[in-house]
């Protein structure tokens, strides 16, 4: 499967209304890209473009070369799967799964061994014969896949289909769906506002806000290079701590920034002037308690000490009443009300201006 | 007054003891308040519900005739129902008739309107109070005898007709015609189930036909396939409470015949002849007897209705 999508300006309005701001994306063939950001971003109604599912208000939409705007969903080779499952409560899951193919007016005979295959890859033949409501959520939802393998489509679109599932069943079928895009290697689009499937998932991550795409890269580029103050808080858990900080010096080499009653140097150029307020921002798992191993950031108040077995975490304060999460590594005994003192590594820091733009 | 139990069981906690308060002490302090709200309908369910109906069950056992002291004759008039009476046998073939026409052809009305305004339009609630009046209005005499001035020799719908050049019949007049206006009187009165099938439609899941539009069903499969099936408990309700209805009905029948169940009884509505019983005849106790026959029928309908309910009726939970 080759398949590739482009938008081209894609923009989507409801009367006067825009929620989508001309979108411009390649998605590769065989990848799996996530559509991530907050509630109210623009995603799901990107996805429901591409299935057709909204018409698009300008721009277009290309999957394989063709412009899609005015085809009908069933004709762009594409099978979605939904928060919701959309399982007819009144058919087997045999039925649900031949739906489709009834409807595209294939005989029994060709029916019975492409739901068979497609039970096997999930493990659902057991459950043929069942009605939804005799499923649990995790069978519902793979039910819900299956209908989507059975049409062996082109292109995979997912709207959140792991968010009525509980924390163990997400992670489980996290990986059940990775899987699956190893084996099926088809193009796949997946939708989410948890970044840490987003993370896990994606080859590629597509990061959302306000109907705009802020970053496109991968999960790691995002995680290292955010291009912008919204990207690095969104990506990552916990999220960067975010400081007030002012630019004292700077030149093409390095910069000397002071935040949290310190000042710390780096070894880069800063895209700023001297005298100019900016954010410091840097991981929570970036910054240590061991003398010697970066640049003292400050003293502060150990405020509360989460244990969550491989790391610890501390929410702390500084002297200027701003606050900072550290996590460390292992199980760290942390007494409550103590000071510390946080080191971090410079080339791990981030300084964003006063539009959020990486500085 | 709530504070009577509370200080029961704060004493009975102090002093180690239960104190458990008698049975009518409980009743006056704690529950009278709530009986006292639920006497208008105690007085309603005993006085003309409840005491009416086994009034009727006694009567019907007895040869009552409004004027002299009943008397007991056992199951005389049920045997005479079922086998010496010729307008019992003529007043079924009425009702069934009409209640298997009626309800079906209300009920697929009732549905068509309901898709029509399920599509978002513009002025829906306008159109849903205006499709909901006939509903209100259709039972009632005024209706009636507007319907009988519509569908007379003389009437407007022959006026209508004439335009064409069809010298239509006396509608209600006609024994071959008069039944059929009376069904069309019904289905007009299609607002009610309406209003509840489009309550249906709005608990279908948009997403279903998102993914039946996926796989490129048309919106006739859709229908057949996704939305009448996820209505069947809507249907279902629907068809019950309109074939009780239909049993019922007496109104219109009564003023478009001038309670007489003409032309040739093809208007005997099994409830216009309880009335002639009853009323034109005073043989009360007989009346009685016929009314806890249809009460049979009825019961004997709704209850094969739910059992055959579990193999047309899917319910999602």
């Amino acid at each position: 499967m080759t398949t590739s999508v482009v938008l081209q300006k894609v923009v989507k309005a409801y009367g006067d209304i825009e929620v989508v701001h001309g979108i411009d994306l390649t998605i590769d063939p065989g990848e799996f890209v996530v559509f991530v950001g907050p509630s109210g971003c623009g995603k799901s109604t990107l996805l429901r473009m591409i299935a057709g599912l909204e018409p698009i208000t300008g721009g277009d939409l290309v999957i394989d070369g063709e412009r899609m705007n005015d085809v009908p969903p069933a004709k762009r080779g594409i099978a979605m799967v939904f928060q919701s499952y959309a399982l007819y409560p009144h058919m087997s899951v045999y039925k649900n799964l031949a739906f489709g193919l009834e409807t595209a007016g294939l005989k029994k005979a060709e029916i019975e061994p492409r739901v068979q295959r497609a039970a096997e890859i999930l493990q659902i033949v057991p459950l043929l014969g069942r009605k939804p409501r005799a499923l649990s959520g995790g069978q519902r939802q793979r039910v819900a896949i299956g209908r989507a393998i059975v049409r062996e489509p082109r292109l995979f679109l997912f709207d959140e289909p792991l968010s009525n599932l509980d924390a163990e069943l997400r992670v489980q079928m996290r990986v059940e769906i990775a899987k699956l895009h190893n084996d099926l290697g088809n193009t796949m689009v997946y939708v989410t506002h948890d970044q840490v499937e987003a993370m896990t998932m994606a080859d590629k991550i597509v990061v959302l806000n306000s109907g705009n795409i802020e970053q496109v890269g991968t999960p790691l580029d995002l995680y290292n290079n955010p291009r912008n103050q919204f990207v690095a808080g969104f990506i990552g858990s916990p999220k960067m701590n975010f400081l007030t900080a002012q630019l004292k010096s700077v030149d093409s080499k390095s910069a000397l920034v002071h935040t949290g009653g310190h000042d710390l140097g780096l070894n880069r150029a800063v895209a700023a002037k001297a005298g100019d307020t900016l954010t410091f921002g840097v991981r929570p798992e970036h910054i240590t308690l061991n003398e010697g191993s970066g640049l003292k950031l400050g003293d502060m108040r150990v405020d509360l000490v989460e244990q969550l077995g491989g790391a610890t975490l501390l929410y702390t304060t500084l002297p200027d009443g701003q606050s900072l999460a550290i996590s460390l590594e292992g199980q760290r005994s942390v007494a409550l009300g103590s000071e510390v003192t946080a080191y971090v590594d410079p080339d791990r820091c981030h300084l964003f201006d006063g539009t959020g733009a990486a500085a | 007054m709530t504070a009577h139990p509370f200080s029961a069981a704060d004493s009975a906690s102090t002093s180690g003891r239960a104190v458990t308060p008698s049975f009518w002490s409980r009743l006056w302090t704690r529950d009278a308040p709530g009986y006292l709200f639920l006497l208008p309908w105690f007085i309603g369910f005993f006085g003309l519900t409840l005491g009416p109906m086994l009034t009727s069950l006694y009567l019907s056992f007895t040869d009552f005739d409004l004027l002299t002291s009943p008397n007991w004759v056992g199951m005389d008039n049920y045997t005479r129902i079922f086998t010496a009476d010729p307008k019992f046998a003529a007043s079924m073939r009425v009702t069934f008739f009409f209640v298997i026409f009626s309800v079906p052809l209300k009920l697929a009305f009732a549905l068509a309107v309901a898709l029509l305004l399920n599509r978002g339009m513009r002025g829906l609630p306008l159109y849903r109070a205006v499709f909901y009046l006939p509903s209100l209005l259709g039972a009632s005499v005024a209706i009636a005898v507007l319907w009988r001035q519509l569908f007379a020799g003389d009437g407007v719908v022959n006026d209508f007709l004439a335009i064409f050049g069809i010298e239509g019949p006396s509608w209600i007049s006609n024994p071959r015609y008069s039944l059929w206006t009376l069904i069309v009187l019904s289905v007009w009165q299609f607002g009610s189930p309406m209003i509840i099938f489009l309550a249906g439609l709005r608990q279908i899941p948009q997403d279903m036909y998102e993914a039946a539009s996926l796989d490129g069903a048309s919106k006739a499969r859709m229908f057949w396939k996704i939305t009448l099936p996820l209505l069947t408990p809507v249907v279902f309700f629907n068809a019950v409470i309109q074939t009780i209805d239909a049993f019922k009905s007496f109104t219109p029948a009564f003023i478009i015949s001038g309670g007489t169940g003409n032309p040739i009884n093809s208007t005997l509505f099994y409830t216009l002849y309880l009335y002639q019983e009853a009323f034109g005849f005073f043989r009360m106790g007989y009346a009685s007897a016929l009314a806890w026959v249809l009460l049979a029928i009825v019961a004997a309908f709704t209850g094969f209705s739910f059992l055959t309910s579990k193999y047309w009726v899917h319910y999602d939970e």
